[in-house]
């Protein structure tokens, strides 16, 4: 096993595909989302080995010994830049969400028409892209995938989009690349600082950079201090966390379905693990000292996300607000820095990720078969698209926490990890999930009860196809919800280890 | 044999499941029998084996008849594991037996009163989805499962309240509810989460009930403003129960959850899941005896409620609005017993609620299905002929719930303002106030009866004709429970009879005791005979004063409705609670929310696009000095080229003889120009 580089193949066997997609004859251009499925499958099988072979009881994290399906190869000699690639707990759950929710929204996107050929590459290296973030080791490589990744997300926006495409384009790639250039600061000042130099991530952790000051416009600045504020903006655009978040509502609104749901499934949990796998760990000082302000904008999150969700008209975008408050948990639950918090807020990043997708697949179902979202514009759809009324509930109740499903389970350890650690801040979060129910249920009741809009006594019940990238997902919320043990020991490991490497530094 | 527990739990979840899959072809195909032996044989199946459960336990010693039967891991909190368990002990053996046994009768009832409803297997399925949850509720063995159950009942409550979800109003009571009750359930969770944080440095899983009572050394230390531990967990536990057990302040979705089918009011919220708030504070009595602050709160509200909804009750129009509210009111009871100690004695009104309550819930159901769907008490009256099986099942039921003599109600009662005047955490005035109700519950109860089934008809001709008794399916689960009511007074019979103390017996390994709380109740209980004459003499005079009110003089409601027109406005308007919160409570949380999403809209995506538009104009102007001023050079610069090869081009004439005089010209210049050179080097 060890000799087979299965993460390099499963990140870059969608690029395959691509030459392929582009080489059909315009004529035969129909085919390209089958292609696109077909290169996406090895993925996803390589990804059940992974789940089957991976060694539950390494942590990783800042012991190279312990990650696992490890790969390295120098790559740029002079800059000591390689190409390192390895996972542990961590990022083995997001890398499994990705490689399912791409086989998901592949299904989920064969109804696209304009233009396949290309829509369906840019998937595929989206694809790469996010793989490859999840499985970097290595600074630069990590900063390479990360712009990958969003140079396809622009153009699916972009192109694929909504009437305001262009705008909520624009919008994300901006946003996203300002952080960028804030993380690229902090990159190459770490390199500069640690000794030798170096973009080894584990190397880096290694280092100690508590205590290094520099001068700048006259006045010393802690290093560390600075360069986990440059991170964090950068990775808060992604998470989002408020107030980097304005781009999400639009850019979902306008993205095709299966692009909002790898936007909100896969890219928003790359800014929880980048704190996770390069701030916290690099420099758990400063994690420490900002956890409190973290907790505080966790908070603010869960809250004024919920609340923004309540007030919005528009489906989709309502479904964006309720994802900026549910990520909300997992910053509060890293920013306790428990053993509990960590674990529910690793928990929190998987269950999100399957969860909104099915909101996010839910609500592409009515908007193409009514072409708009506006959610006091249906009303009663449960009498003649019952099949759909059901799903629609699941995943709504789902999303708001109700017992024996997924996220009921993160949410608790977030919240009880984060009550050890602060009292008032965990008990007004909480209240999120009152909120939660609030506009889930007011929502509901507004799209699928009531007497029937006669206007849509003609819609089409959810298709067989429809369903297909549904139930996937559905059965992991429930399997998840009743008996997550074995999800959470895959990560159990790696998360008791960063939480004591960031608040004991070993 | 404790595995059986798993069983009962997981029939229901099964033919649910199977209903929600399939329900609509097994429908098609086999017809409502096929439905009704999935929907109905799994409850009977779980009915049969409770049945056996308890009676394994009963041929347990008593010292030995907990136990836990754990299946899987569930998930670990800071290194301790919860596991997936049930428990089964006496309480919980009774409690399910109670559950699947009504739940039983009422799933039968349904399939008479559910009939031709097109949304038959969905409604079997929600039933069957309920049982589960309750039942999980039940027999948990940890908190949090116990919350699984407890939002699990939720849910279905919320489903099934809403079941014709056509109708607009019918859906929003489903959403009120579940919303109100997701208000407690904080409270319940922060109680979660301060059990966590007391235990974190203890090596104690603090949600697994077992360890719990093992180890209760950090709820007593003294916490928050000089209150022990115990004391803010189980307040925050008693928030949960206010919202699904109905109590003051969190009482007002219940009411509007009788939109629900009827059968659902009898089993939701009439037997089972609003009880789970005292069958919790049962289940838990070991923390709460340590919070006598706690229990205080129990009491008052208890005792509270229970005269609030009475009065609400007083002069309801709507026969079901009349037992929610008296069912919001008997609640209050309950909480009564629980909050001055008397765990056993409120547990057993629970029973024997569960049966009279659900019996008039049903009988009422029943009239509304003769009346066709008609639930107005002033377009009743005269029912008696018509529906004889009903009038007489409903009578005794009343009767239990009144507290006639020697009936069900009376013994549950009696124990409760006994222990209410005798507990040392009770007192002369909850005594009092649970005596009055009792008056205005033989009252309003009775109210009901001679309002429906006795004096003349006041139906329309229109329905008039098609009254008509229900079929067996009906009345024979009435029937039953009528006969429960009755007799239900036999588990657990005061000192004075034989086989007395049955239940208090059985429970006592697993309810706690307040300290000195037996000892106190020895002490009065000369005083157990006299009050029993005194209640019994309430509940007749109650029955007497419904009699002269509403068949012997049915003018006098009307002329105290006259001179007492504000207090009885104050009433029909149920207090205005609901329009009280609407103003207070949900609308500042929709204008919250509004500003929010347009502060997010107006002042966050604003700055966003401010600074984008500043970025803009910037970019602007330095385009413009791009323009005029950089390029203005480098097109200066072009147009100087331009012009110079446009200069040179006049040399280009094509004519040889100019080409070599230019070529003469250089050769001389360049020969100048070495000669001077040389001259200078020189």
């Amino acid at each position: 096993m060890q000799s087979f580089p299965l993460l390099s193949v499963m990140a870059f066997f969608p690029l395959l595909g691509i030459p392929v997609i582009l080489l059909l004859p315009q004529s035969k251009a129909s085919y390209a989302k089958w292609l696109g499925l077909v290169f996406t499958l090895p993925s996803l099988a390589l990804g059940v080995v992974l789940y089957g072979s991976y060694n539950r009881e390494l942590a990783g994290v800042f012991d190279p010994a312990s990650f696992q399906f490890i790969e390295r190869v120098p790559w740029i000699k002079t800059f000591n830049i390689e190409y390192f690639v390895g996972i542990d707990g961590l990022s083995v759950m997001m890398v499994l969400l990705t490689v399912l929710l791409c086989t998901l929204c592949m299904v989920a996107s064969f109804s696209i028409k304009q233009s396949p050929k290309g829509y369906f590459s840019l998937f595929l290296l989206l694809e790469t892209g996010m793989l490859g973030v999840f499985i970097s080791l290595d600074f630069v490589l990590f900063y390479v995938f990360w712009e990958v990744m969003l140079l396809p997300m622009y153009f699916l926006i972009g192109v694929w989009g909504g009437p305001r495409r262009v705008y909520a384009a624009i919008k994300f790639f901006l946003y996203t690349l300002l952080g960028s250039v804030l993380m690229l600061v902090a990159m190459l000042a770490f390199y500069y600082q640690a000794e030798p130099h170096t973009f080894d991530l584990i190397r880096l952790i290694q280092s100690d950079f508590s205590g290094v000051t520099f001068d700048m416009f006259g006045r010393v600045w802690d290093f560390s201090r600075v360069m986990f504020l440059l991170l964090f903006i950068g990775f808060a655009v992604k998470v989002p966390i408020f107030p980097f978040h304005t781009w999400l509502p639009d850019a979902h609104v306008e993205a095709p379905t299966a692009i909002s749901v790898i936007l909100a499934g896969v890219l928003l949990k790359m800014g929880t693990y980048g704190l996770m796998r390069i701030s916290y760990p690099i420099l758990p000082e400063s994690a420490i000292w900002f956890s409190g302000a973290l907790a505080v904008l966790a908070l603010i999150n869960i809250v004024y996300g919920a609340l923004c969700a309540m007030a919005q008209q528009d489906l989709k975008k309502m479904v964006a607000y309720s994802s900026i408050s549910h990520m909300g948990f997992v910053l509060l639950g890293m920013s306790a820095l428990t053993e509990t918090g960590m674990n529910g807020a690793i928990l929190q990043m998987f269950n999100h990720g399957t969860i909104t997708a099915m909101l996010f697949l839910l609500v592409g179902v009515v908007y193409e078969r009514a072409h708009h979202r506006n959610i006091d514009g249906f009303g009663g759809l449960a009498a003649n698209m019952p099949v759909y009324a059901a799903f629609t509930g699941f995943a709504w109740f789902a999303a708001l926490g109700l017992p024996s499903l997924s996220s009921f389970i993160s949410e608790l350890m977030c919240l009880l990890g984060a009550f050890n650690a602060y009292r008032t801040i965990t008990i007004i979060s909480a209240s999120g999930i009152l909120l939660g129910a609030a506009y889930m249920l007011w929502s509901y009741q507004r799209i699928f009860l009531g007497p029937l809009n006669e206007r849509y006594r003609g819609l089409a019940d959810i298709s067989t196809r429809e369903v297909l990238s549904l139930i996937p997902l559905a059965a992991i919320v429930i399997l998840v919800g009743i008996y997550p043990m074995p999800v959470i020991s895959l990560m159990q490991a790696s998360s008791r280890a960063l939480v004591n490497l960031t608040t004991l530094g070993v | 044999m404790a595995h059986l527990a798993w069983l009962i739990v997981l029939l229901p979840l099964f033919s649910s499941a199977c209903l929600a899959g399939f329900g609509k072809r097994v429908y098609r195909r086999f017809g409502k029998k096929g439905v009704d032996v999935l929907g109905v044989g799994s409850i009977g199946t779980s009915f049969l084996l409770a049945a056996c459960l308890l009676a394994y336990v009963l041929s347990l010693d008593p010292d030995k008849r907990s136990i836990p039967s754990a299946l899987w891991s569930w998930f670990p909190l800071e290194g301790k594991m919860l596991d997936v368990s049930l428990l089964v002990d006496p309480l919980s053996a009774a409690m399910a037996l109670m559950v699947a046994g009504v739940g039983f009768l009422i799933h039968a009832y349904s399939t008479g009163y559910m009939d031709k409803d097109p949304g038959y297997p969905r409604y079997f399925s929600c039933m069957n989805l309920f049982m589960f949850a309750m039942l999980t509720l039940v027999f948990a063995d940890n908190l949090v499962l116990f919350f699984l159950g407890w939002e699990g009942v939720g849910l279905c409550s919320y489903l099934l309240i809403g079941f014709w979800f056509s109708d607009v109003e019918k859906a929003r009571a489903g959403m009120k509810a579940f919303i109100v009750n997701r208000i407690g359930d904080l409270g319940f969770l922060l109680g979660l989460y301060l059990l966590f944080w007391l235990y974190a440095s203890s090596p104690t899983m603090p949600f697994a009930m077992p360890e719990l009572r093992a180890d209760l050394s950090p709820l007593l230390e003294t916490g928050f403003l000089g209150q022990n531990w115990a004391t803010w967990v189980t307040l925050c536990f008693f928030i949960g129960a206010t919202g699904k057990s109905a109590q003051i302040p969190l009482y007002v979705w219940l009411p509007d959850a009788m939109a629900g089918p009827t059968p659902v009011s009898a089993l939701i919220h009439a037997a089972t899941m609003v009880t789970a708030g005292v069958y919790m504070i049962a289940r838990l009595s070991f923390v709460f005896v340590h919070a006598p602050f706690t229990l205080g709160v129990v009491a008052t509200i208890g005792a509270t409620t229970a005269l609030f909804a009475a009065t609400i009750g007083l002069c309801q129009k709507d026969i079901k609005k009349v037992l929610a509210y008296s069912t919001v009111s008997q609640l209050g009871y309950m909480f009564l017993a629980m909050g001055v100690g008397a765990f056993v004695s409120g547990f057993f009104h629970l029973l024997t609620h569960a049966f009279f309550k659900s019996c008039l819930f049903l009988g009422a159901g029943s009239v509304i299905h003769g009346m066709h769907g008609e639930q107005n008490m002033d377009l009743m009256g005269g029912l008696r002929k018509k529906m004889p099986v009903t009038c007489a099942t409903f009578v005794l039921a009343a009767l239990a719930i009144s507290g006639f003599p020697l009936f069900s109600g009376f013994f549950s009662k009696d124990e409760i303002l006994f222990a209410s005047l005798s507990s040392p955490l009770g007192g002369p005035v909850l005594w009092a106030v649970g005596l009055f109700t009792a008056l205005l519950t033989a009252f309003y109860m009775f109210r009901l009866v001679f309002l429906t089934f006795f004096g003349e008809s006041r139906t329309p001709d229109a329905i008039k004709g098609h009254i008509h008794e229900s079929p067996g399916a009906m009345t024979v689960p009435l029937v039953v429970l009528s006969i429960l009511s009755v007799l239900g007074g036999v588990l657990n019979l005061p000192e004075l009879f034989a086989l007395s103390g049955g239940l208090a017996r059985f429970l006592s390994p697993v309810v706690a005791e307040f300290p000195g709380f037996s000892h106190a109740l020895h002490e009065s209980s000369h005083l157990e005979v006299p009050l029993m004459g005194v209640s019994s003499g309430v509940a007749l005079l109650g029955i007497a004063l419904a009699y002269v009110f509403y068949l012997r003089a049915p003018g006098l409601p009307y002329l105290f409705g006259y001179f007492l027109r504000p207090v009885y406005n104050l009433l029909w308007n149920k207090y205005y609670v609901d329009e009280i919160y609407e103003s207070a409570f949900i609308n500042p949380l929709l204008q919250t929310s509004r500003f929010s999403a347009k502060a997010d809209l107006v002042v966050i995506d604003g700055a966003v696009n401010g600074s984008a538009l500043m970025t803009r104009e910037t970019s602007r102007i330095a385009g413009l000095y791009d323009l005029w001023f950089v390029d203005g050079l480098v097109n200066a610069a072009a147009e100087g080229t331009l012009r110079l090869g446009r200069w040179l081009r006049s040399f280009q004439t094509g004519a040889i003889q100019n080409y070599l005089s230019y070529a003469v010209g250089g050769a001389l210049l360049v020969f100048w120009l070495l000669w001077a050179l040389v001259n200078r080097t020189v």
